[in-house]
Protein backbone atom coordinates (compact mmCIF):
# COMPACT_ATOMS: atom_id res chain seq x y z
CA UNK A 1 0.00 0.00 0.00
CA UNK A 2 1.68 3.23 -1.23
CA UNK A 3 1.86 5.79 1.78
CA UNK A 4 1.26 9.59 1.19
CA UNK A 5 4.42 11.71 1.01
CA UNK A 6 4.72 15.63 2.21
CA UNK A 7 7.80 18.12 1.52
CA UNK A 8 7.58 19.75 4.94
CA UNK A 9 10.88 22.10 4.36
CA UNK A 10 13.27 23.55 1.72
CA UNK A 11 16.58 25.00 1.35
CA UNK A 12 19.15 26.04 -1.10
CA UNK A 13 22.13 28.25 -1.39
CA UNK A 14 22.91 31.10 -3.82
CA UNK A 15 23.69 30.30 -7.62
CA UNK A 16 26.41 31.43 -8.75
CA UNK A 17 29.20 31.34 -11.79
CA UNK A 18 31.71 30.35 -9.13
CA UNK A 19 31.35 29.75 -5.30
CA UNK A 20 34.30 29.17 -2.79
CA UNK A 21 32.61 26.45 -1.23
CA UNK A 22 33.42 23.50 -1.55
CA UNK A 23 30.23 20.69 -3.00
CA UNK A 24 30.20 19.13 0.78
CA UNK A 25 29.87 22.82 2.18
CA UNK A 26 27.10 23.40 -0.57
CA UNK A 27 25.05 20.50 0.16
CA UNK A 28 25.79 21.42 4.09
CA UNK A 29 23.92 24.79 3.43
CA UNK A 30 20.88 23.76 1.61
CA UNK A 31 20.64 21.13 3.75
CA UNK A 32 20.90 22.78 6.81
CA UNK A 33 18.11 25.26 5.53
CA UNK A 34 15.66 22.70 4.48
CA UNK A 35 16.02 21.09 8.29
CA UNK A 36 15.57 24.27 9.66
CA UNK A 37 12.67 25.20 7.84
CA UNK A 38 11.33 21.92 8.57
CA UNK A 39 12.35 22.50 12.81
CA UNK A 40 14.40 19.14 12.60
CA UNK A 41 17.70 18.20 12.98
CA UNK A 42 19.58 15.32 11.30
CA UNK A 43 18.77 13.02 14.12
CA UNK A 44 14.74 13.17 12.73
CA UNK A 45 16.32 12.12 9.27
CA UNK A 46 16.03 8.46 8.44
CA UNK A 47 17.12 8.38 4.74
CA UNK A 48 18.98 10.50 2.66
CA UNK A 49 18.70 11.12 -1.43
CA UNK A 50 21.35 12.88 -3.31
CA UNK A 51 21.74 14.15 -7.24
CA UNK A 52 24.24 15.68 -8.99
CA UNK A 53 25.29 15.44 -12.90
CA UNK A 54 28.44 14.58 -14.31
CA UNK A 55 31.33 13.33 -12.23
CA UNK A 56 33.00 15.39 -15.40
CA UNK A 57 32.82 18.35 -13.73
CA UNK A 58 34.62 18.30 -10.58
CA UNK A 59 37.06 15.25 -11.85
CA UNK A 60 35.72 13.64 -8.54
CA UNK A 61 35.30 10.18 -9.12
CA UNK A 62 32.59 8.27 -7.22
CA UNK A 63 31.21 11.75 -6.42
CA UNK A 64 28.10 10.32 -4.01
CA UNK A 65 30.90 9.20 -1.77
CA UNK A 66 32.67 12.30 -1.65
CA UNK A 67 29.97 14.59 -0.82
CA UNK A 68 27.85 12.93 1.45
CA UNK A 69 29.33 13.72 4.79
CA UNK A 70 28.22 17.39 3.30
CA UNK A 71 24.56 15.93 2.97
CA UNK A 72 24.53 14.28 6.47
CA UNK A 73 24.32 11.06 5.23
CA UNK A 74 26.92 9.56 7.64
CA UNK A 75 25.53 6.05 8.66
CA UNK A 76 22.24 6.35 6.97
CA UNK A 77 20.80 4.87 4.16
CA UNK A 78 22.20 6.82 1.13
CA UNK A 79 21.75 6.65 -2.52
CA UNK A 80 22.62 9.38 -4.86
CA UNK A 81 19.87 8.96 -8.30
CA UNK A 82 21.52 10.49 -12.07
CA UNK A 83 19.58 11.14 -14.76
CA UNK A 84 21.34 14.17 -16.27
CA UNK A 85 20.02 17.10 -16.75
CA UNK A 86 16.61 15.44 -15.20
CA UNK A 87 18.40 14.50 -11.74
CA UNK A 88 17.19 17.31 -9.83
CA UNK A 89 13.77 16.06 -9.93
CA UNK A 90 14.64 13.02 -10.21
CA UNK A 91 16.35 13.16 -6.72
CA UNK A 92 13.02 13.95 -4.59
CA UNK A 93 11.39 11.37 -6.43
CA UNK A 94 13.85 8.68 -5.40
CA UNK A 95 12.94 10.46 -1.73
CA UNK A 96 9.34 9.82 -2.26
CA UNK A 97 10.51 6.01 -2.92
CA UNK A 98 11.82 5.58 0.37
CA UNK A 99 8.76 6.99 2.07
CA UNK A 100 5.84 6.21 -0.13
CA UNK A 101 6.75 2.57 0.45
CA UNK A 102 6.87 2.45 4.24
CA UNK A 103 10.70 1.99 4.27
CA UNK A 104 11.33 5.39 6.10
CA UNK A 105 9.03 8.21 7.46
CA UNK A 106 11.60 11.18 6.64
CA UNK A 107 14.26 11.58 3.82
CA UNK A 108 16.37 14.28 3.13
CA UNK A 109 16.73 15.31 -0.41
CA UNK A 110 20.20 17.19 -1.71
CA UNK A 111 21.14 18.12 -5.13
CA UNK A 112 24.58 19.66 -5.73
CA UNK A 113 26.46 20.79 -8.81
CA UNK A 114 29.73 22.73 -8.94
CA UNK A 115 30.00 23.35 -12.50
CA UNK A 116 33.11 25.82 -12.10
CA UNK A 117 35.96 23.40 -11.30
CA UNK A 118 36.12 22.56 -15.19
CA UNK A 119 38.37 24.25 -17.28
CA UNK A 120 38.44 25.94 -19.78
CA UNK A 121 34.98 25.66 -19.75
CA UNK A 122 32.17 23.42 -18.08
CA UNK A 123 30.66 23.07 -21.76
CA UNK A 124 33.75 20.85 -22.58
CA UNK A 125 32.20 17.73 -20.04
CA UNK A 126 29.36 17.33 -22.53
CA UNK A 127 31.47 16.21 -24.77
CA UNK A 128 31.39 12.89 -23.45
CA UNK A 129 27.65 11.97 -23.45
CA UNK A 130 28.06 11.53 -27.30
CA UNK A 131 28.44 8.64 -29.00
CA UNK A 132 31.76 7.97 -28.90
CA UNK A 133 32.43 6.60 -31.99
CA UNK A 134 29.99 8.09 -34.51
CA UNK A 135 29.36 11.42 -33.07
CA UNK A 136 32.53 12.88 -31.28
CA UNK A 137 34.99 12.62 -34.20
CA UNK A 138 32.40 15.51 -35.56
CA UNK A 139 33.66 17.76 -32.86
CA UNK A 140 30.53 17.41 -30.87
CA UNK A 141 29.33 20.19 -28.30
CA UNK A 142 26.15 19.98 -26.02
CA UNK A 143 25.09 23.22 -28.02
CA UNK A 144 24.36 21.44 -30.88
CA UNK A 145 21.53 19.31 -29.86
CA UNK A 146 20.18 22.23 -28.76
CA UNK A 147 20.02 24.52 -31.47
CA UNK A 148 19.16 21.30 -33.82
CA UNK A 149 15.90 20.80 -31.56
CA UNK A 150 15.17 24.31 -31.30
CA UNK A 151 15.00 24.79 -35.28
CA UNK A 152 13.34 21.69 -35.88
CA UNK A 153 11.16 22.50 -33.51
CA UNK A 154 10.05 26.06 -34.93
CA UNK A 155 10.27 24.58 -38.46
CA UNK A 156 7.45 22.20 -37.73
CA UNK A 157 5.65 24.55 -35.99
CA UNK A 158 6.12 27.85 -37.44
CA UNK A 159 7.73 29.25 -34.24
CA UNK A 160 9.91 32.22 -35.08
CA UNK A 161 12.86 33.07 -32.70
CA UNK A 162 11.47 36.17 -31.33
CA UNK A 163 8.34 34.51 -29.86
CA UNK A 164 10.83 31.96 -28.14
CA UNK A 165 13.20 34.98 -26.94
CA UNK A 166 10.06 36.07 -24.98
CA UNK A 167 10.78 32.94 -22.32
CA UNK A 168 14.26 34.28 -22.05
CA UNK A 169 12.84 37.84 -20.91
CA UNK A 170 10.04 36.55 -18.77
CA UNK A 171 12.35 34.02 -16.49
CA UNK A 172 15.23 36.37 -16.48
CA UNK A 173 12.99 39.15 -15.18
CA UNK A 174 11.06 36.82 -13.04
CA UNK A 175 14.73 35.87 -11.64
CA UNK A 176 15.03 39.91 -10.41
CA UNK A 177 13.10 38.94 -7.24
CA UNK A 178 14.58 36.11 -6.39
CA UNK A 179 17.29 36.48 -3.70
CA UNK A 180 19.66 33.59 -4.91
CA UNK A 181 19.71 34.47 -8.41
CA UNK A 182 22.65 34.69 -10.53
CA UNK A 183 20.80 36.20 -13.83
CA UNK A 184 18.29 38.08 -13.09
CA UNK A 185 17.76 40.93 -15.51
CA UNK A 186 14.91 43.31 -17.37
CA UNK A 187 15.87 43.12 -21.02
CA UNK A 188 13.87 43.05 -23.98
CA UNK A 189 13.02 40.64 -27.28
CA UNK A 190 15.53 42.81 -28.77
CA UNK A 191 18.36 41.94 -26.38
CA UNK A 192 18.09 38.61 -27.02
CA UNK A 193 17.84 38.64 -30.86
CA UNK A 194 20.58 41.31 -30.94
CA UNK A 195 22.94 39.06 -28.42
CA UNK A 196 26.10 36.91 -29.85
CA UNK A 197 25.07 33.87 -32.50
CA UNK A 198 26.14 31.03 -30.16
CA UNK A 199 25.20 27.65 -32.37
CA UNK A 200 22.31 29.43 -34.87
CA UNK A 201 19.62 29.37 -34.41
CA UNK A 202 20.87 29.94 -30.68
CA UNK A 203 21.78 33.21 -29.00
CA UNK A 204 23.80 33.95 -25.86
CA UNK A 205 20.82 35.28 -24.06
CA UNK A 206 18.83 31.87 -25.27
CA UNK A 207 20.66 29.83 -22.80
CA UNK A 208 20.72 29.61 -19.12
CA UNK A 209 25.09 29.92 -17.85
CA UNK A 210 26.94 27.46 -15.90
CA UNK A 211 26.77 28.01 -12.10
CA UNK A 212 27.44 26.69 -8.55
CA UNK A 213 25.10 25.86 -6.14
CA UNK A 214 22.81 23.43 -4.13
CA UNK A 215 18.74 23.20 -3.13
CA UNK A 216 17.55 20.44 -0.56
CA UNK A 217 13.64 19.69 0.53
CA UNK A 218 12.63 17.50 3.47
CA UNK A 219 10.53 14.67 2.85
CA UNK A 220 7.68 13.07 5.80
CA UNK A 221 5.30 10.88 5.78
CA UNK A 222 1.52 11.62 6.35
CA UNK A 223 1.73 11.12 9.81
CA UNK A 224 5.08 12.95 10.57
CA UNK A 225 4.33 15.71 8.24
CA UNK A 226 0.89 16.26 10.37
CA UNK A 227 2.84 16.75 13.43
CA UNK A 228 5.63 19.12 11.96
CA UNK A 229 3.33 22.11 10.21
CA UNK A 230 -0.08 22.75 9.12
CA UNK A 231 1.14 23.37 5.39
CA UNK A 232 2.49 20.22 4.46
CA UNK A 233 2.97 20.04 0.55
CA UNK A 234 1.88 16.75 -0.69
CA UNK A 235 4.07 15.11 -3.24
CA UNK A 236 1.16 13.83 -4.93
CA UNK A 237 2.12 12.29 -8.14
CA UNK A 238 5.73 11.37 -9.29
CA UNK A 239 6.64 10.31 -13.44
CA UNK A 240 9.74 9.53 -15.35
CA UNK A 241 10.82 8.32 -18.15
CA UNK A 242 13.83 7.77 -20.73
CA UNK A 243 13.98 7.46 -24.23
CA UNK A 244 17.41 5.63 -26.30
CA UNK A 245 20.87 7.54 -26.91
CA UNK A 246 19.54 7.35 -30.72
CA UNK A 247 18.57 11.17 -30.97
CA UNK A 248 18.93 11.46 -34.19
CA UNK A 249 16.09 8.73 -34.58
CA UNK A 250 13.68 10.86 -32.73
CA UNK A 251 11.06 13.06 -33.50
CA UNK A 252 13.20 16.18 -32.01
CA UNK A 253 9.94 18.72 -32.34
CA UNK A 254 8.15 16.97 -29.27
CA UNK A 255 9.63 15.55 -26.11
CA UNK A 256 7.34 12.32 -26.00
CA UNK A 257 9.53 11.01 -23.22
CA UNK A 258 8.37 14.32 -20.69
CA UNK A 259 4.59 12.60 -22.05
CA UNK A 260 5.16 9.81 -20.50
CA UNK A 261 6.22 11.10 -17.61
CA UNK A 262 3.55 13.97 -17.19
CA UNK A 263 0.65 11.24 -18.20
CA UNK A 264 2.21 8.89 -15.13
CA UNK A 265 2.75 11.43 -12.50
CA UNK A 266 -0.82 13.07 -13.55
CA UNK A 267 -2.37 9.08 -12.80
CA UNK A 268 -0.58 8.79 -9.84
CA UNK A 269 -1.99 12.34 -8.98
CA UNK A 270 -5.27 11.92 -10.13
CA UNK A 271 -5.15 14.49 -12.63
CA UNK A 272 -7.32 14.31 -15.53
CA UNK A 273 -7.27 18.20 -17.31
CA UNK A 274 -3.72 19.25 -16.57
CA UNK A 275 -4.19 22.55 -18.36
CA UNK A 276 -6.91 23.54 -16.06
CA UNK A 277 -5.65 21.60 -13.00
CA UNK A 278 -2.08 22.89 -12.87
CA UNK A 279 -1.87 26.29 -11.17
CA UNK A 280 1.94 26.97 -11.48
CA UNK A 281 4.09 25.52 -13.47
CA UNK A 282 8.39 25.10 -13.13
CA UNK A 283 9.15 23.03 -16.45
CA UNK A 284 12.52 22.54 -17.28
CA UNK A 285 14.31 26.00 -18.72
CA UNK A 286 17.98 25.10 -19.58
CA UNK A 287 17.27 26.80 -23.12
CA UNK A 288 14.61 29.21 -23.52
CA UNK A 289 12.54 27.08 -26.25
CA UNK A 290 12.86 24.40 -23.97
CA UNK A 291 10.34 26.16 -21.78
CA UNK A 292 7.78 26.05 -24.69
CA UNK A 293 8.73 21.85 -25.74
CA UNK A 294 7.90 20.97 -22.29
CA UNK A 295 5.24 22.93 -21.84
CA UNK A 296 3.85 20.68 -24.92
CA UNK A 297 5.23 17.42 -23.55
CA UNK A 298 3.48 17.98 -20.42
CA UNK A 299 -0.03 18.80 -21.67
CA UNK A 300 0.14 21.95 -20.40
CA UNK A 301 -0.19 23.60 -23.81
CA UNK A 302 -1.08 22.03 -27.08
CA UNK A 303 1.69 21.02 -30.12
CA UNK A 304 3.08 24.02 -31.13
CA UNK A 305 1.15 26.44 -29.11
CA UNK A 306 3.36 27.32 -25.76
CA UNK A 307 5.07 30.20 -27.94
CA UNK A 308 1.15 31.95 -28.50
CA UNK A 309 0.80 31.34 -24.87
CA UNK A 310 4.07 32.87 -24.15
CA UNK A 311 2.90 36.24 -25.93
CA UNK A 312 -0.18 35.99 -25.03
CA UNK A 313 0.76 36.40 -21.34
CA UNK A 314 -0.79 33.53 -19.78
CA UNK A 315 3.11 32.25 -18.62
CA UNK A 316 3.73 35.39 -16.60
CA UNK A 317 3.49 35.63 -12.36
CA UNK A 318 -0.47 36.88 -12.42
CA UNK A 319 -1.18 35.12 -15.87
CA UNK A 320 -3.73 32.12 -15.89
CA UNK A 321 -1.08 29.75 -16.03
CA UNK A 322 2.09 31.34 -14.46
CA UNK A 323 5.36 29.56 -15.71
CA UNK A 324 8.73 29.24 -13.73
CA UNK A 325 8.25 32.51 -11.48
CA UNK A 326 11.69 31.54 -10.01
CA UNK A 327 13.00 33.04 -12.82
CA UNK A 328 14.18 29.60 -13.83
CA UNK A 329 17.61 28.24 -15.00
CA UNK A 330 17.64 30.98 -17.37
CA UNK A 331 17.30 33.43 -14.46
CA UNK A 332 18.21 31.97 -11.07
CA UNK A 333 21.24 29.98 -12.87
CA UNK A 334 21.82 26.11 -13.97
CA UNK A 335 23.62 24.38 -11.22
CA UNK A 336 22.70 20.75 -13.03
CA UNK A 337 20.76 18.68 -10.22
CA UNK A 338 20.35 21.76 -8.06
CA UNK A 339 18.50 23.64 -10.76
CA UNK A 340 15.88 21.05 -11.00
CA UNK A 341 15.31 21.00 -7.16
CA UNK A 342 15.16 24.70 -7.27
CA UNK A 343 12.15 24.22 -9.03
CA UNK A 344 10.75 21.78 -6.19
CA UNK A 345 11.47 24.51 -3.45
CA UNK A 346 9.65 27.20 -5.88
CA UNK A 347 6.82 25.22 -5.97
CA UNK A 348 6.72 24.26 -2.15
CA UNK A 349 6.97 28.30 -1.50
CA UNK A 350 4.45 29.20 -4.01
CA UNK A 351 1.89 26.44 -2.93
CA UNK A 352 2.81 27.94 1.13
CA UNK A 353 2.17 31.47 0.29
CA UNK A 354 5.77 32.07 0.82
CA UNK A 355 7.20 33.13 -1.99
CA UNK A 356 7.08 36.74 -1.57
CA UNK A 357 7.66 39.16 -4.29
CA UNK A 358 7.33 35.99 -7.06
CA UNK A 359 4.02 34.93 -5.24
CA UNK A 360 1.87 34.25 -8.37
CA UNK A 361 -1.30 36.31 -8.27
CA UNK A 362 -3.87 33.19 -8.54
CA UNK A 363 -4.63 31.38 -5.25
CA UNK A 364 -1.90 27.82 -6.75
CA UNK A 365 -3.33 24.72 -4.96
CA UNK A 366 -1.96 22.33 -7.43
CA UNK A 367 1.99 22.81 -8.99
CA UNK A 368 4.26 20.91 -11.09
CA UNK A 369 7.95 20.71 -11.70
CA UNK A 370 10.05 19.04 -14.34
CA UNK A 371 13.48 18.37 -15.51
CA UNK A 372 14.88 16.94 -18.77
CA UNK A 373 18.18 15.89 -19.50
CA UNK A 374 21.01 13.75 -21.20
CA UNK A 375 20.65 13.10 -25.21
CA UNK A 376 17.16 14.72 -25.78
CA UNK A 377 15.69 11.74 -23.91
CA UNK A 378 15.01 11.93 -20.10
CA UNK A 379 11.72 13.47 -18.51
CA UNK A 380 11.14 13.77 -14.79
CA UNK A 381 8.03 14.81 -13.43
CA UNK A 382 6.34 15.87 -10.27
CA UNK A 383 2.70 17.31 -9.17
CA UNK A 384 2.58 18.68 -5.78
CA UNK A 385 -0.55 19.68 -3.97
CA UNK A 386 -1.10 22.36 -1.00
CA UNK B 1 12.92 31.44 -1.67
CA UNK B 2 10.71 31.62 1.47
CA UNK B 3 9.92 35.13 2.65
CA UNK B 4 10.77 33.22 5.96
CA UNK B 5 13.97 32.96 5.21
CA UNK B 6 16.13 35.68 5.31
CA UNK B 7 19.86 35.03 4.95
CA UNK B 8 21.55 32.86 1.89
CA UNK B 9 24.14 31.21 2.62
CA UNK B 10 27.05 31.10 -0.54
CA UNK B 11 30.35 33.20 -1.05
CA UNK B 12 30.71 34.16 -5.15
CA UNK B 13 34.19 33.95 -6.21
CA UNK B 14 34.09 36.73 -8.70
CA UNK B 15 36.10 37.27 -12.20
CA UNK B 16 38.39 39.81 -10.68
CA UNK B 17 39.04 37.48 -7.50
CA UNK B 18 40.13 34.89 -10.59
CA UNK B 19 41.84 37.80 -12.26
CA UNK B 20 44.10 38.57 -8.65
CA UNK B 21 44.24 35.29 -7.84
CA UNK B 22 42.75 35.94 -5.06
CA UNK B 23 41.06 32.03 -4.09
CA UNK B 24 43.51 29.16 -2.89
CA UNK B 25 42.84 26.07 -5.28
CA UNK B 26 44.70 23.50 -6.95
CA UNK B 27 45.07 22.72 -10.51
CA UNK B 28 45.50 19.14 -12.27
CA UNK B 29 45.35 18.01 -15.60
CA UNK B 30 43.51 14.29 -16.14
CA UNK B 31 44.81 12.79 -19.60
CA UNK B 32 43.59 9.30 -19.68
CA UNK B 33 43.68 7.76 -23.29
CA UNK B 34 40.49 5.36 -23.88
CA UNK B 35 40.54 2.44 -26.67
CA UNK B 36 36.60 1.70 -27.65
CA UNK B 37 35.91 -1.03 -28.87
CA UNK B 38 33.75 -0.34 -31.85
CA UNK B 39 31.29 -3.45 -31.21
CA UNK B 40 29.57 -5.95 -33.93
CA UNK B 41 27.29 -3.97 -35.05
CA UNK B 42 29.09 -0.29 -35.76
CA UNK B 43 32.01 -2.24 -36.86
CA UNK B 44 30.49 -3.62 -39.78
CA UNK B 45 29.24 -0.36 -40.67
CA UNK B 46 32.40 1.30 -40.33
CA UNK B 47 34.29 -1.21 -42.71
CA UNK B 48 31.38 -0.27 -45.18
CA UNK B 49 31.94 3.83 -44.80
CA UNK B 50 35.17 2.50 -45.78
CA UNK B 51 34.52 0.99 -49.06
CA UNK B 52 32.02 4.15 -49.84
CA UNK B 53 28.56 2.14 -48.50
CA UNK B 54 26.24 3.09 -45.86
CA UNK B 55 24.65 -0.15 -44.42
CA UNK B 56 21.78 -0.44 -42.04
CA UNK B 57 20.13 -3.33 -40.12
CA UNK B 58 16.51 -4.36 -40.94
CA UNK B 59 13.94 -5.69 -38.28
CA UNK B 60 11.51 -8.23 -39.66
CA UNK B 61 9.05 -7.83 -37.42
CA UNK B 62 8.89 -3.76 -36.93
CA UNK B 63 9.81 -3.84 -40.66
CA UNK B 64 12.12 -1.42 -39.80
CA UNK B 65 15.57 -0.13 -41.47
CA UNK B 66 17.82 1.11 -39.00
CA UNK B 67 20.64 3.88 -39.34
CA UNK B 68 22.75 4.00 -37.28
CA UNK B 69 22.69 0.01 -37.75
CA UNK B 70 21.91 -2.31 -34.10
CA UNK B 71 22.22 -5.88 -33.70
CA UNK B 72 19.03 -5.58 -31.95
CA UNK B 73 15.42 -4.07 -32.54
CA UNK B 74 15.21 -1.87 -29.33
CA UNK B 75 11.39 -1.46 -29.56
CA UNK B 76 10.62 -5.52 -30.68
CA UNK B 77 13.51 -6.06 -28.41
CA UNK B 78 14.67 -8.72 -30.43
CA UNK B 79 17.67 -9.69 -32.89
CA UNK B 80 17.72 -7.30 -35.86
CA UNK B 81 17.84 -9.90 -39.28
CA UNK B 82 19.80 -8.29 -42.01
CA UNK B 83 22.03 -5.94 -43.24
CA UNK B 84 20.63 -3.95 -45.75
CA UNK B 85 22.59 -1.23 -47.89
CA UNK B 86 21.19 2.42 -48.37
CA UNK B 87 21.83 5.38 -50.29
CA UNK B 88 24.80 7.69 -49.60
CA UNK B 89 21.95 10.75 -50.15
CA UNK B 90 19.22 12.20 -47.69
CA UNK B 91 17.34 14.70 -46.46
CA UNK B 92 18.33 17.31 -43.96
CA UNK B 93 16.01 17.18 -40.43
CA UNK B 94 17.55 19.80 -38.88
CA UNK B 95 20.61 22.27 -39.01
CA UNK B 96 22.96 24.38 -37.24
CA UNK B 97 25.44 26.85 -37.65
CA UNK B 98 27.96 26.40 -35.06
CA UNK B 99 30.22 29.31 -33.85
CA UNK B 100 31.86 27.03 -30.91
CA UNK B 101 33.83 24.35 -30.47
CA UNK B 102 33.85 21.08 -27.93
CA UNK B 103 35.25 23.34 -25.41
CA UNK B 104 33.04 26.27 -25.93
CA UNK B 105 36.16 28.66 -27.67
CA UNK B 106 34.71 30.43 -30.27
CA UNK B 107 35.57 29.22 -33.85
CA UNK B 108 36.94 31.36 -36.93
CA UNK B 109 34.91 29.45 -39.20
CA UNK B 110 31.63 27.79 -38.46
CA UNK B 111 31.08 23.90 -38.34
CA UNK B 112 27.90 23.48 -39.94
CA UNK B 113 25.95 20.73 -38.47
CA UNK B 114 22.83 18.45 -39.71
CA UNK B 115 20.82 15.75 -38.78
CA UNK B 116 20.84 14.14 -41.90
CA UNK B 117 17.73 11.32 -42.31
CA UNK B 118 19.14 8.26 -44.81
CA UNK B 119 17.53 7.68 -47.90
CA UNK B 120 16.85 3.83 -47.86
CA UNK B 121 16.23 3.89 -44.09
CA UNK B 122 12.92 4.02 -42.84
CA UNK B 123 11.74 7.64 -42.27
CA UNK B 124 13.18 9.58 -39.60
CA UNK B 125 16.27 7.99 -38.85
CA UNK B 126 18.69 10.17 -39.02
CA UNK B 127 22.49 10.53 -38.15
CA UNK B 128 24.52 13.60 -37.28
CA UNK B 129 26.98 14.91 -39.86
CA UNK B 130 28.15 18.22 -41.07
CA UNK B 131 27.50 19.95 -44.08
CA UNK B 132 30.09 21.60 -46.23
CA UNK B 133 30.34 22.93 -50.00
CA UNK B 134 27.26 25.35 -48.72
CA UNK B 135 26.95 29.05 -47.96
CA UNK B 136 25.25 29.17 -44.51
CA UNK B 137 22.45 30.98 -45.50
CA UNK B 138 21.53 28.74 -48.32
CA UNK B 139 20.29 25.84 -45.98
CA UNK B 140 17.26 24.50 -45.25
CA UNK B 141 15.35 21.79 -43.43
CA UNK B 142 14.32 19.47 -46.17
CA UNK B 143 17.31 20.24 -48.65
CA UNK B 144 18.35 17.09 -50.12
CA UNK B 145 21.68 16.21 -49.60
CA UNK B 146 24.45 13.69 -50.50
CA UNK B 147 27.93 12.34 -49.43
CA UNK B 148 31.20 13.81 -50.13
CA UNK B 149 33.43 10.78 -49.34
CA UNK B 150 37.28 11.11 -48.61
CA UNK B 151 39.49 9.51 -51.04
CA UNK B 152 39.43 5.57 -50.99
CA UNK B 153 43.40 5.71 -50.18
CA UNK B 154 42.26 7.96 -47.15
CA UNK B 155 39.53 6.47 -45.25
CA UNK B 156 40.37 4.72 -42.17
CA UNK B 157 36.65 3.13 -40.87
CA UNK B 158 35.39 5.98 -39.00
CA UNK B 159 32.26 8.46 -39.46
CA UNK B 160 35.14 10.61 -40.89
CA UNK B 161 35.04 8.63 -43.95
CA UNK B 162 32.01 11.01 -45.11
CA UNK B 163 33.86 14.45 -44.94
CA UNK B 164 30.71 15.88 -45.16
CA UNK B 165 27.08 16.05 -47.32
CA UNK B 166 26.47 18.83 -49.64
CA UNK B 167 23.49 20.15 -51.26
CA UNK B 168 22.28 17.48 -54.17
CA UNK B 169 22.63 19.01 -57.54
CA UNK B 170 19.36 18.65 -58.92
Amino acid sequence: MRRRVAIVGAGMTLFRRRMLETPKELSFEASKMALDAAGLTLKDIQSVVSGSAPDAFDGVHMKGEYYLDGMGAIGKPHERVYVGGGTGVFTPIGGWWNVASGMYDTCLCVAEEKMSPLHPHPQYAFWSIFDQILERPLGTTLLWIFSLEMRRYMHKYGIKEEEIAEVAVKNKGNAVDHPCAQLGANITVDDVMRSEPICEPVKRLDVSPPSDGAAAVILASEKVAKKLTDQPVWLDGVGWTLDSTHWTNRDLAYPEYVEKAAKMAYKMAGIKNPRKEIDVAEPYDPFDYKELHHLEGLQLAGKGEAAKMTVDGVTQRDGDLPVCPSGGLLGVGNPIAAAGMMKICEIFWQLRGEAGKRQVKKDARTGLAQAWGDLMQVGTVTVMRS
Amino acid sequence: MSQKITSYQGREITPDDVKQGKYLDIVYRFEPKYSWAAGVAISRFLTELKDGKIVARKCHKCERILVPPRMYCEQCYRPTDEWVQVKDTGTVNTFSISHVGTDARRLKTPILVAVVDIDGASPGMGILHNLGEVEPSKISVGMKVQAVWKRPEERQGAITDIRYFKPMES
